[in-house]
């Protein structure tokens, strides 16, 4: 398996890299880590004339603390994500998705941007990007805008990202006070992919009861979505296992789920309320907890 | 296009093709056989070098990404006549039968080693779940791994 | 040998691990001679379609495109070669290249030969092929059934051949039974999936007339005689050479159409012409193994006592045969007794031909299906009986004093002590301790099951006849004139780590260090000629062959030595790099000075020959059977139908182990591999006869983190079959595990009232039958 032939470049900057995106147009891709990208031109499944590497664009990777949260570089390895102090401690969930993603070597290559862009149905950050309300920032050639978490995948393989736009960074507030949050997927056997993974962000106020909560489930349809019914049956209320349990169970209801040899649809309707009790139940633990 | 690559310590340049694949640039063009193709889907791990001191599938990598970067090969390993610990383990243990990944697997088990010195066997097995065995059920080469790295903090 | 063996029996590391660590080993794609030239091949995205039109125009005016071929220009080669026949069968011709009509998703019906590797592939996606998708055959049950879509256009139905196999008489056994317990069960299609693929590189010199055609294969010299023939070339004019080869499995014992085409090329070119499979053309084109639907009936007394057994099987052959497609599910009739007393068998199996590659040997060929079925069936039986899975087996064992022991299937296990495996397993997992644990979490609402699997395997392939030709193994042995010794062998290993234990066994019979001895293989100039590495052969066959070739040599250089020492050939002990006579141990001399004697040939023994160099070709007298139990402890996540398996206990007595370090790691594959089949492993095709999951991002084979740690013990059974006393160690760890961790699985669901669920257990069908349950 190898791709088919096509031109490459390696901007060293932001601006140069969007001016070949627009000097190539349809023909031209970005490559990120390369891989979500170059397994599909392996397949031929994608033709791009042009690749556009961003590895040497350095204001792309690394990861910024503030006050209020993080912001994570598109180039940012899922390596990297795994093992920051600032994720472990400001989105759990986030560093536990980094860690969920393939194997060592895919997570020492594969970035937050790359992964984002390719929207793979089945792809771990989804479901955390959901749940943490994530920022996600991207440049074009009118210059950055910022797209809400609940407007950015818009379809399998598809996105809010426009034309000629490069994911630059993404931003997650910190847990609050008494919250946390977790990630926890049933892996696809042979890819490590989600069957279904689901992250949960919890927000407790002073009595225990559920201030905020957000649900985000990937690899069950074909787009990652919020389980808001979960989120509204849990808000307002002290969780307890029960409670948990049974709001959970709706997080694949009604879902028009994904359907293929390895899990039928209504399995993965039936692991989304698993994943999503077991992950809530996490979560919650740790924001009492902590 | 023209690539320049450290591989093993030495620098070398080649002229190839924008889409050659690092693992065949290292196999046809720089001759080291040693790093294998087995799955060509970034899964079973035969092709795994390292990048810049970290472990890659090079079955996924561009040649043209690695250009200016350090790669290690299983060439690479050895000191001379002096095998790598890691080397010696796998022929102690019997970490090996048909030996085709095992380039990958002593790759992988190296930057694993050097990011936790003292790896329980769930930690190993779980840090080698990017490379496929099909010979040995893997029990001998945790234990290779377990032993390269007690011998490696000596 | 007079003295205790000094190699024989000890765990030496492997000499073939340094070049192999060091990445300096050279598997077939590791070859580039100057000037070698790609093929790459255009194939079937059909399970079944007719070819309308060919168009090679666009890829033969490709870049570094040298030569394109279809079924017109190779129609000259012989067809693809089927070794193992059946009376009555149905036997289609397998082209080299597709014609008029494609068979299966994957069939090559291009070959183009470029420049370079990535050119070769390029060209290949230029051929235009202009197809008639057909209605394909995938369902074996559906493809029987009368009226059904046919595989083949010119034969009445998609039934391949009929094959029967009795002993006893069931029907009279089916009355005599109290219960009689039914199961249908599935051995699903798997795919070997040796990690390095299959390659081929074929050299034609033509100014010598020879051709070298290194190849990754288990049977070089079927490789020869069979390709040659195909070409129309004396086989003697070619050399082929199984150089390092990165697993089989039983797939690479086989001629595939790329080896016999990149010979054609070459012998037309008259440069290196290589190929290198591509995983996804593994997956479609390189053998499949089991394949097999079936009904079983076993009938019990109300002891426990089995009083007959039948099955009544489909045996999915794919589209065409290939080399041992016919002779796979014999091996499964033979074997259905297992290692209980059933006086009375039955196997019913009919062929079926599907749109799918070739069904073959893979890692147990046979075996595992029999052992599969009767071991679920067995603990079926159990909790129909309301008896222990133990006691239900122990009470149809054969005791020691029965051996040799006849089966209704016709054969004669050599030797076995099979509840004294099953003691030391018991006691090695704690069994009543597992039972309270099992208890335990069952109260706390976890669900843990014990499996069991006592198995009995035939190995050691195989007397000729039994084998319908080329039982044998050939061996040649040769001292230096420096005293090195060099072993030739015909057997072909590839991973298995006969150049260290086919050493110990020379180095202990000539009193030298193993190091001095080098053992060749793969290379049919070099070595004599010989059948291969398959079937827990290599070592029970190939290595008693070194037995015999190193004693002839022995014994013609004790010759060497009376003569110097003026003493009885007889009265000659080699230990320790010397050679001297027992009864006046002064009398010594180097092994090398010996050796050296005997080329030197100044002066001669009486009827004795200068050198040092003995040939000899073993035939066994019987199969090997070794036995054992495995006992598995799983862990099932019944919200999520997810297995772990927590503890794995194995017993296997494979008779003498030459070399206990190869023993273990042979355990520790097989292991992984039942287990993979058990649990993941499934070829999947759609209605169009195209593979759903032929990729390692789709087919999940055992990984690190999957498996457990094995406890290994042994028992020692010795057999009297071969002087080695050795059993075959190739395949038992397959065969054992399979049933063992699906009857575990079943145990810890049994509280939902599950008695069976088809492999592989993957969590959706854990949970599905969970699910059905409780609806």
């Amino acid at each position: 398996m190898i791709p088919a032939s096509f031109d490459y470049v390696r901007p060293q900057s932001l601006e140069d890299a969007l001016a070949r995106l627009g000097e190539h147009g349809d023909d031209a891709r970005v490559l990120a880590g390369g891989h979500s990208l170059l397994p599909v031109m392996k397949a031929r499944l994608a033709d791009p004339g042009v690749l556009v590497d961003i590895a040497g664009i350095e204001s792309l990777s690394g990861i910024s603390e503030s006050e209020d949260g993080i912001t994570i570089g598109a180039m940012t390895t899922h390596a990297e994500i795994e093992a920051s102090a600032s994720v472990q401690g400001r989105c759990r969930s986030l560093a536990e998705a980094a860690a969920a993603i393939g194997d060592v070597q895919v997570r020492n290559r594969g970035t937050l941007g790359g992964s984002l862009a390719h929207a793979d149905p089945a792809a771990d950050y989804p479901a955390v990007i959901l749940a943490a309300n994530a920022e996600i920032t991207v440049a074009g050639a009118d210059g950055e805008r910022v797209i809400a978490a609940d407007d950015f995948f818009t379809g399998t393989y598809e996105t809010a990202l426009g034309a000629g736009e490069i994911i630059t960074s993404v931003r997650i507030r910190a847990s609050a006070a008494r919250g946390s949050s977790a990630y926890l997927k049933a892996a696809q056997q042979a890819s490590g992919f989600a069957v279904c993974g689901v992250a949960a962000r919890v927000a407790l106020d002073a009595d225990g009861a559920v201030e905020r909560i957000r649900v985000g489930v990937t690899g069950v349809a074909a787009t990652a979505y919020r389980a808001t019914s979960v989120e509204d049956a849990l808000t307002g209320a002290a969780p307890s296992a029960e409670s948990i349990r049974k709001a959970a169970a709706t997080a694949g209801e009604g879902v028009d789920a994904l359907d293929d040899f390895y899990a039928g649809a209504d399995f993965r309707r039936h692991l989304a309320g698993v994943y999503a009790a077991r992950a809530i139940g996490k979560a919650w633990i740790r924001a009492a907890g902590e | 296009m023209e690539i320049n690559i450290s591989i093993n310590g030495e620098s070398r340049t080649f002229d190839v093709e924008p889409r050659t694949l690092l693992v065949h640039l290292l196999r046809d063009d720089a001759g080291l056989t040693g790093t294998h193709v087995a799955c060509e889907t970034s899964i079973c791990g035969a092709c795994t070098v390292l990048l810049d001191d970290k472990a890659v599938k090079s079955c996924t990598v561009l040649a043209a990404q690695a250009q200016g970067c350090e790669v290690t090969t299983i060439e690479g390993m050895a000191n001379g006549e002096q095998l790598h610990p890691l080397q010696e383990q796998f022929w102690e243990k019997h970490g090996l039968q048909c030996g085709f990944c095992t380039p990958g697997m002593i790759l992988t088990a190296n930057q694993l080693i050097a990011s936790n010195a003292d790896p329980t066997d769930e930690e190993i097995r779980h840090g080698i779940e990017g490379n496929i065995c099909r010979c040995t059920g893997y029990q001998n080469i945790v234990d290779a791994i377990s032993a390269a790295a007690a011998q490696m903090r000596d | 040998m007079a003295q205790a063996p000094k190699f024989i029996g000890a765990p030496i590391k492997r000499r073939d691990d340094p070049r192999l660590i060091q990445g300096l080993a050279h598997y077939v794609d590791d070859f580039n001679p100057p000037g070698t030239l790609h093929m790459a091949c255009a194939r079937s995205p059909y399970g079944k379609a007719n070819i309308r039109s060919v168009d090679v125009s666009k890829a033969a005016a490709a870049d570094g495109v040298v030569a394109v071929y279809t079924y017109e220009e190779t129609k000259g080669i012989g067809p693809v070669p089927v070794g193992a026949v059946l009376p009555d069968a149905k036997v289609p011709v397998q082209p080299i290249l597709a014609d008029k009509q494609v068979l299966f998703a994957g069939e090559p019906v291009v070959a183009v030969i470029a420049e370079t590797r990535y050119g070769a592939l390029d060209a290949a996606a230029l051929v235009e092929i202009d197809y008639e998708p057909l209605d394909a055959v995938v369902d074996l049950e559906a493809a029987i059934e009368p009226g059904s879509t046919k595989v083949h256009d010119d034969y009445e139905s998609n039934e391949a051949f009929k094959w029967g196999l009795a002993g006893g008489d069931v029907e009279a056994g089916m009355k005599e039974a109290d219960v009689i317990v039914k199961e249908k069960m599935t051995n699903v299609r798997v795919a070997p999936l040796a990690l390095e693929p299959r390659g081929v590189l074929a050299h034609y010199l033509p100014g010598e007339d020879k051709m070298t055609l290194w190849t990754s294969t288990q049977v070089p010299h079927k490789v020869r005689t069979l390709v040659a023939g195909q070409i129309g070339m004396p086989e003697n004019r070619m050399r082929v050479i199984a150089p390092e080869v990165g697993g089989g499995f039983g797939s690479k014992l086989n001629i595939y159409r790329e080896e016999a085409l990149a010979a054609f090329v070459t012998r037309e070119l008259g440069v290196p012409i290589k190929w290198v499979e591509s995983r996804s053309e593994n997956f479609l084109t390189t053998i499949h193994g089991r394949g097999q639907v079936g009904e079983i009936e076993m009938g019990l007394k109300r002891d426990g006592t089995i009083t007959a057994f039948r099955y009544n099987v489909l045996a999915d052959c794919g589209a065409y045969y290939q080399l041992l497609t016919l002779a796979i599910f014999t091996l499964t009739g033979l074997m259905l007794p297992g290692p209980y007393k059933i006086d009375n068998i039955e196997m019913n199996a009919t062929g079926v031909f599907t749109n799918k590659v070739a069904t073959d040997a893979y890692r147990g060929a046979g075996r595992p299906e029999a052992t599969y079925i009767l071991e679920r069936m067995m603990d079926i039986a159990a909790v129909e009986l309301g008896m222990d899975p133990v006691e239900l087996r122990r009470k149809n064992f054969p005791d020691k004093s029965e051996f040799p022991f006849g089966t209704s299937a016709g054969l004669s296990y050599d030797s076995g002590d099979y509840h004294l495996a099953l003691d030391r397993a018991l006691e090695a997992a704690d069994y009543p301790a597992m039972r309270a644990q099992q208890e335990e979490a069952r109260n706390d609402g976890r669900y843990l099951g014990i499996g069991f699997s006592t198995y009995v395997e035939i190995c050691g392939m195989g007397p000729s006849a039994a084998l319908g030709g080329q039982g044998w193994e050939s061996a040649r042995v040769r001292v230096e004139p420096t005293g090195k010794a060099t072993v030739f062998s015909g057997a072909s290993p590839h991973g298995q780590g006969q150049q260290t234990s086919f050493a110990q066994i020379v180095a202990d019979g000539l009193g030298i260090d193993a190091n001095d001895v080098t053992v060749v293989h793969g290379d049919t100039d070099v070595v004599p000629y010989g059948v291969g590495t398959f079937g827990s052969r290599g070592t029970v066959v190939g290595g008693s062959a070194v037995v015999y070739a190193r004693d002839k040599v022995r014994a013609k250089m004790a010759k060497f030595a009376a003569m110097e020492f003026e003493a009885d050939e007889n009265d000659i002990e080699f230990e320790d790099g010397r050679v001297f006579v027992r009864s006046a141990p002064e009398k010594s001399a180097g092994f090398a000075d010996i050796a050296m004697m005997a080329y030197s040939a100044i002066a001669l023994p009486e009827d004795t020959d200068p050198g040092l160099e003995e040939t000899h070709f073993f035939e066994p007298s019987n199969f090997t059977f070794p036995f054992g139990t495995h006992i598995v402890l799983v862990e099932v996540d019944p919200e999520t139908g997810d297995v772990e398996i927590l503890r794995y206990v194995a017993v296997d007595d494979v008779g003498n182990m030459i070399n206990p370090l190869l023993v273990h790691g042979q355990i520790h594959g097989g292991i992984a591999q039942g287990t993979g089949q058990a649990l993941e492993e499934e070829m999947l095709y759609g209605e169009g006869g195209q593979p759903l999951n032929a990729s390692f991002m789709h087919y999940a084979l055992p990984k690190a983190n999957r498996l457990p740690r094995f406890e290994l013990l042994h028992t020692t059974t010795p057999t009297d079959v071969n002087p080695l006393g050795a059993k075959g160690v190739g395949e038992a760890g397959t065969i054992g595990s399979t049933p063992a961790v699906v009857n575990a699985v079943i145990d810890a669901l049994s509280p939902f009232g599950i008695t069976h669920i088809d492999m592989p257990l993957r969590p959706e069908r854990v949970w599905r039958a969970i699910a059905e349950k409780r609806a």
